[in-house]
Parts: C-alpha cells; structure tokens; sequence
C-alpha cells in the first residue's frame, strides 16, 4: 500500500513519466500561487475519481461484471472511456457546487481551474492506468491520492522555478515554452532518481 | 504546385498546434520512443481529428451552445472507441505499446481545440482541411522527436539497425538517455527553439523583472 503510495507519487509521476496532463501543466505553471491551487484541486479530484471509476469498471463495465442484472457475460468495457469521462466531469461539476456551498473562500480561490480540470487528461490516464493494471478498490483509491499529489508536487516545482527564470535572460527563441520544456525533462530526470529505490 | 488551401497547410508549419499552440502535448511526448509508434499515434490523431471536425462542422447548426462540450467529447469519445477497438482486433501488439495513449486522445486538447475553435464555425470541406492539417503539424513534430529518439536511443528506425550498436559489434554505443521521458522534453523544447528561430513574431514577450519595472 504505502509502496503504491510512493511509486505513484515519485517514481511513476504522472506529468513527469508518463506526460500526462502537460497542456494544463505548461500553461498553468507560469504563477506559483495559481499553480498551488490547481494542485490542490487536482489532488481532490483523482481521489474522488478515480475509485469511482474503479467501481463503475468492477459492477457495470467489466466482463461479465453485469451478471448480479442478469447481464450474464457481457463485456461492456469498450465503453470505459465514454464512462469515465462523463463520471469525471460530473464529479468536477459536483465539486464545483459542493465548494461553491460550503467553503466560498477556497471556490474563489480555485476560480477558472477547477472546470478546465475535465480535459485534463491526467485524470482520465489515472482512471485507465488503474484499470489496465487491474486494481481493486482500496488500491484505486491510493493510486488516485497518490497520483494527484505527485502531479502537483510537479507543477508546483515547475511554477517556483519559472517564476525565478522568468527574470533571467535567456536565448529569445527559447523564452517561455522552450525553456519550460527543458526544465520539466530536468525535473523528469531528478524524479528518476527515484527508481532505484526499494520501498519494499 | 498548385496553392493548397490555407486551413490545410497553415497549422503545418508557421501555426503549428504543438509549438505554438501547445495542445496535445502528453500523447507527442509519451508514444514517440519509436518512429512506429509515432506514425501510428498520428494516423489515429489525424482520423479522430478530421471525422471530429466534419461531424461537428455538419451539426453546428443544431447544437445547443449550453451543452456543446458534452456533445463534441461524446463524438470524439466514440471515434476514439472505433480507432481503439480497431487496433486491439488487428494489430494487438502496438495496442499494447501505445498502452492507454490511444484512449487519451479523448482528452487531446488539439482535438477538443480545433472542434471548439475551427469546426462550431466553419463548414464543414473547411473543417476537414482544418482537420487535417493539424494532425499534419502534431505528426510533424511526432515523426521529428520520435526519429531521434529511436535513432539515438537504439540506432535504429522503424525497428531496421542503421547504426550498428557495439554490442553486434559495431561502433555505436545507444545513448539510453534518449529512450527515457527526460529527452523527449529536451527534444521538443529544442524543436520550439528551432521552430521560433525561423518564426521570431512567436517569441513570447519577455518579462520585465519587477524591481526594474518599479524603479522606472
């Protein structure tokens, strides 16, 4: 469990080895304070997403997962990704309302991000990883907690440091994207490092 | 040659969706280890993002604009199902390498970009060249980052040695770099480098520093 935990957060870094969520990741990461309350966000909606995916893959989509219906050995899991989509913008919708009820301060906080969310596809990569490598629900939610925080400890790095290069200068072509590009593959390098580890 | 039509051969190279735009970056990055699974990445992109675009460009009359969101992600969502279940029943092995990237392409911003952006307000012959050029540009710079990487990372391409590594007794030692993430950020970012060198108006501005902004 705590080594799920760790993999997931370090070593298998959903923006830093495995890409995803980069357009929001490059775009939002140019002001730490804007960046610290995507992270947030994120971090709350894999965990909410993510074993919720896992249980509607383990009771509707599955092989023969509808047979407590009568389905008998329906496979309906082609439609996952249909399925998981819609489950992720209903629950940053949801979440969206709930914030909006009962912590005003941190809705305004969040502003903008928490929609942009929906087509982040980290979120929907985190929901087809768990399901490709075949977890249960205790494990789903881990993953989902765990990866979240590992990609906002990367933006979070990524945004301190573009806030200190952007006072530099640099090579103009390179200004801005290019830079960040290079950054985030030295980033990716130091979360690399990781691998050798036994979390055992 | 005949002058192409504009949508089709503007976002190749001067308004690239990847460099300039910065769409679709996850799946350029993650797939192009190889040129193979470069190639086949694009050619699922180009074919999600031309059907997502005519269809959308042919209803856009019709749609609600209070739920075009949900509308044009369960069209891309079911062209991305035909393309993944197509994969898995013909060529079962590179289903597996590309892993969940073909799925993503639910999310690729270049394809939810472009209906958004190009095909809610365009007929749809336009729409299509739209399409179409833009999943020439991200395939572009694919094809680019993933002939590197494979020829760098391996000495070979499309799986054929070009360099002989020394371990058959060749001269070229792979750099294993190349095949891990970090490159494929130094790559691409080099690729932006290179691509706003030959197009200075895309330099982004810089930033005064704030000390120097309050002393004048």
């Amino acid at each position: 469990m705590i080594d799920l935990l760790l993999r997931s957060v370090f070593t298998e870094n959903l923006a830093l080895s495995y890409f995803l969520g980069m357009c929001t990741f490059l775009a939002v990461s140019r002001r730490f304070d804007v960046a610290f309350g995507l992270g947030l966000a994120m971090i709350a909606v894999e965990t909410i997403t993510v074993p919720i995916n896992n249980l509607l893959y383990t009771w509707l989509l599955r092989d023969g997962a509808l047979a407590w219906a009568g389905g008998g050995d329906l496979d309906l899991s082609f439609l996952i990704l249909i399925a998981a989509i819609g489950v992720i913008a209903a629950i940053v919708q949801i979440l969206e309302m709930v914030l909006d009820r009962f912590f005003p301060r941190l809705y305004v906080g969040l502003g903008i991000f928490l929609p942009l969310i929906t087509v982040n596809c980290a979120i929907l990569g985190a929901s087809l990883f768990m399901i490709e490598r075949r977890m249960d629900f205790a494990d789903s939610v881990v993953y989902g907690f765990g990866s979240g925080l590992g990609w906002a400890l990367a933006i979070w790095a990524l945004a301190a440091l573009r806030e200190k290069i952007d006072e530099t200068h640099v090579p103009e072509g390179l200004r801005g994207l290019g830079l960040a590009f290079i950054l985030t593959g030295l980033m990716s390098m130091g979360f690399a490092v990781f691998t050798g580890l036994d979390f055992g | 040659m005949n002058k192409l039509p504009l949508p089709l051969m503007e976002p190749i190279m001067a308004n690239n969706p990847v460099t300039l735009h910065v769409l679709g970056i996850c799946s350029a990055l993650a797939v192009t280890t190889s040129v193979s699974t470069s190639l086949v990445m694009s050619g699922a992109l180009i074919f999600v993002l031309t059907l997502s675009n005519v269809s959308i460009s042919l209803i856009r009359n019709h749609i609600p604009p209070t739920i075009r969101l949900i509308i044009q992600i369960t069209i891309i969502a079911s062209l991305v199902i035909v393309v993944d279940q197509l994969l898995q029943a013909y060529w079962f092995s590179m289903s597996k390498r590309l892993s969940v990237f073909v799925g993503l392409i639910v999310t690729n911003c270049i394809v939810l970009g472009r209906a958004e952006a190009y095909a809610m307000k365009n007929p749809p012959l336009r729409s299509f060249q739209d399409g179409l050029g833009n999943g020439l540009g991200y395939s572009l710079i694919l094809v680019i980052v993933g002939t590197f990487r494979e020829l760098l990372g391996a000495g070979t391409l499309f799986g054929a040695p070009i360099f002989i590594t020394e371990s058959d007794g060749g001269w070229f030692t792979p750099i294993g770099l190349m095949s891990l993430p970090p490159s494929a950020f130094f790559l691409l970012g080099l690729v932006v480098w290179w691509v706003r060198n030959r197009h200075p108006e895309q330099v982004e501005p810089a930033q005064v520093p704030a000390e120097e902004g309050a002393q004048k």
